[in-house]
């Protein structure tokens, strides 16, 4: 064979190849990962990553999918960098059968995200996290960010306090302290707790850290002089080491000290030690691996070989990676209501979103996913995509965390005044009608 | 008053803090006219791989096995030989090649090494928050809290004694023995040192593995606050206002200008807030609040203004070119 042939089969092959094995791929579920397992986050990334992540792949192992369809997981590492998340999602959105949802850990990668979201017809779950107003599923069709708001959570860590002090009407003249990550992030309770302590009567100031937060000192120096009677802390990695071994330091009660979910996990502990003993922090599920659907994936993933990350099996059960295992759950739900709406195994992202909308996850249903009382019940409406709006306490007792009080409900008195007015100003903004959910 | 005292107090500690990551990057500065922008990054590097011995992690599978954890004792010095093993490999693959190069050439193949440790040190040990346990005091200083009523955190006392020693024994290293007057040689000029038959390379090795220790310790004392972890690597920055303010080629001018910016930026950020309520607020509503997080910045502002009366910094050489 002459070398001009050789060269023009080789050049055909190339050509030929991917397009034969493209035509031959079946459709799959392709479920984006948005991970950032580098950088100064990444203690805080890996966990909730291999939470999710694990949870995608024990279905593929254990149900050979959701109905009979397997699903394909497309990790990209975003840093927890806003520039590189929005690039993560335009480089996957096409990804195989097309991107079913995003989970972008991230507030200021969801605030860059919303207004793609509708014109790409993929639908973004923050869960817990980005921007509050897009609870208001009127004006933010393609946002979904239940089990709780910030605004919800800041609300009910109030009303835990006032638990804590005899009453509500015990509020009045305490001083209530924010330490916050001065990002889009840290700033979201600033409001909600502005307008509680006009409505208690209580010392509401906020103390803003600058990333990372390696060096807080004179904060800290701050809330010593000043001594509130309790600190809110809204703080993403370092930041909340560094701010409970302070708050150590300067013998700050740590029964006072309450951070929002994503300020308590085992990361944020234990560089503090003993010290951190008592230390609270919000929370939407438990911690722990003793739930059926952890036995699975130790049983489907870790002993079968089969787990993504296997040096990970003795830290299953953390508080992060549970996070990671219950977005998975909710959306992997989401996926079987938006098959049974439809009536195709063939979903694409805007179905997705139905699914979404018509997503109930009741007790029983948490009891058939082995996940009876690891987290709570959810249901999603047309104009309520915040769910269930519930957050309980959790308290590091030096070894782990445990859940240390009831689910309280916001004071939806002040916060929904602030979610209409904060929608309604971004539907202006951005030309939206609401939409009639009746 | 008393709080006044205590601000001013954890003020110079945090400085000496900033001050150990300053005098890395001024050791190879003299020594080599390099602006090391991997100094945070070797600073986290060499703590991780010290976490890494005392803990028995297994390079690369980031397992963590009881039966290989080190002492103290032993995992320090291994550690101390690593970071000499990364001096031979720096010098043998990167200063050796760019003897003469422009300025700005040198500084981007250490924006280069800085990454490329950062990716090393993830791929050997891990990226998990890592708890280092040298038995360091922590806390509060009882006694002169209990006493007294003035805060000041053990750690910080433990690491200004250590920045002082460390200070003591480079100053010793630099005048009194034979490799010191010969890096001084080459930090005063690099080519009559070598017409005297001083070897720069040996020269460049020597000051990156001192580098290398001074970042171990800074590591070890950030670390001990934060637990180790890969923000570890941006306490560079924190070193720069205090090089802009002392000048880049004093070891003094390092510790000084680290106190001025740990005292200037506590009190901006304890007081700031009041002074300027107290200014404007006759005419305009402020909230003493809005003055918060300006840790970060307020150095670089402070050190800009010192810039301004003394562009070489307070302790830099004056620099007379004749025309």
């Amino acid at each position: 064979m002459k070398l001009r042939t050789w060269i023009a089969t080789a050049a055909a092959a190339v050509v030929a190849i991917p397009l034969a094995v493209g035509s031959a791929s079946a459709y799959e579920l392709t479920v984006p990962s948005m991970d950032y397992r580098t950088g100064p986050y990444a203690p805080n990334g890996i966990p909730f990553a291999n939470g999710w992540t694990d949870y995608w792949t024990m279905l593929n192992e254990r149900d050979g999918g959701i109905n009979g369809v397997k699903i394909k997981v497309v990790p990209c590492e975003t840093a927890y960098n806003t520039k590189q998340g929005v690039e993560c999602y335009e480089k996957t959105k096409k990804e195989g059968s097309g991107a079913l949802v995003y989970q972008p850990l991230s507030t200021g990668i969801t605030y860059q995200l919303i207004p793609k979201a509708s014109v790409d017809q993929i639908p973004i779950h923050s869960m817990g996290y980005g921007r509050t107003s897009a609870a208001n599923g009127k004006v933010f069709k393609w946002v979904f960010n239940f089990p709780a708001t910030y605004w919800s959570q800041a609300s009910a860590l109030v009303k835990y306090i006032g638990e804590k002090e005899g009453g509500m009407d015990k509020l009045k003249g305490k001083k209530i302290y924010l330490v916050y990550h001065n990002s889009a992030y840290g700033k979201e309770p600033i409001r909600t707790l502005q307008e509680l302590a006009k409505k208690h009567g209580f010392t509401y100031q906020g103390l803003a850290v600058d990333h990372p937060g390696q060096e807080q000192k004179a904060t800290w120096l701050k809330i010593r002089r000043e001594k509130p009677d309790w600190i809110l802390m809204w703080g993403w990695g370092v930041m909340n080491q560094v701010a409970i071994k302070e708050a150590a330091s300067i013998r700050f009660p740590m029964d006072r000290f309450i951070g929002v979910w994503w300020s308590g996990s085992e990361n944020d502990v234990k560089p503090a030690g003993a010290a951190a003993k008592g230390y609270l922090s919000g929370a939407f599920h438990q911690p722990g691996a003793n739930f059926p659907v952890h036995k699975d994936i130790i049983k489907h993933l870790y002993d079968a070989g089969k787990a993504p990350h296997p040096d990970f099996k003795d830290r299953v059960g953390e508080v992060l990676y549970n996070r990671g295992l219950v977005a998975a759950m909710w959306a992997s739900e989401a996926v079987r209501k938006a098959m049974e709406i439809h009536k195709t195994k063939e979903i694409t992202g805007a179905m997705m979103r139905d699914g979404y909308e018509a997503l109930d996850v009741d007790e029983a249903r948490l009891k058939e996913l082995g996940a009876e009382g690891l987290t709570i019940p959810v249901k999603i409406t047309c104009e309520n995509h915040e769910g269930p709006r519930k957050v309980a306490v959790q308290q590091w007792d030096g070894k782990e965390w445990k859940i240390v009080s009831n689910f309280y409900e916001p004071d939806m008195d002040v916060i929904q005044p602030l979610i209409d007015e904060d929608s309604q100003k971004f539907a202006k903004e951005n030309n939206i009608t609401p939409r009639d959910c009746k | 008053m008393l709080f006044f005292i205590e601000t001013v107090i954890s003020g110079l500690l945090a400085g000496v803090m900033y001050s150990l990551v300053a005098l890395g990057f001024v050791l190879i500065f003299k020594a080599s006219g390099v602006f090391n922008f991997a100094q945070g990054v070797l600073a986290l590097f060499a703590a991780l791989t010290l976490v890494g011995f005392l803990n028995g992690t297994t390079p690369f599978t980031h397992i963590d096995n009881p039966a290989f954890a080190m002492p103290a004792w032993m995992a320090i010095p291994l550690t101390i030989l690593v970071m000499v093993l990364i001096a031979i490999l720096v010098e043998k693959f990167i200063l050796r090649h760019l003897v003469n190069q422009e300025q700005i050439i040198l500084f981007m193949s250490m924006v280069g090494l800085a990454y490329v440790l950062e990716g090393a040190g993830d791929i050997i040990w891990g990226s998990d928050v890592k708890v280092i346990d040298l038995g360091l005091p922590q806390g509060a200083w009882d006694w002169l809290l209990d006493t007294h009523g003035i805060y000041v955190e053990k750690i910080e006392m433990v690491a200004a004694g250590v920045a002082g020693a460390l200070v003591v024994v480079l100053a010793i290293f630099f005048q009194k023995t034979r490799i010191g007057r010969a890096l001084r040689a080459v930090a005063d000029d690099h080519q009559a040192a070598l017409s005297v038959g001083i070897s720069l390379r040996t020269i460049w090795i020597i000051v990156w593995s001192v580098a290398g220790v001074v970042a171990l310790v800074t590591g070890v004392m950030w670390g001990a606050k934060s637990g180790i972890q890969f923000s570890l690597s941006l306490i560079a920055l924190k070193a720069l206002p205090v090089l802009i303010l002392g000048g880049f080629e004093s070891i003094p001018g390092a510790i000084v200008g680290g106190l001025i910016i740990g005292v200037g930026e506590k009190l901006a950020e304890v007081y700031g807030g009041e002074v300027i309520v107290a200014m404007f607020g006759r005419w305009f509503e402020i909230d003493p609040g809005i003055f918060t997080a300006t840790e970060n910045w307020f150095a670089y502002v402070l050190a800009l203004v010192f810039l301004l009366f003394r562009p070489q910094g307070l302790f830099g050489e004056k620099i007379i070119e004749r025309v």
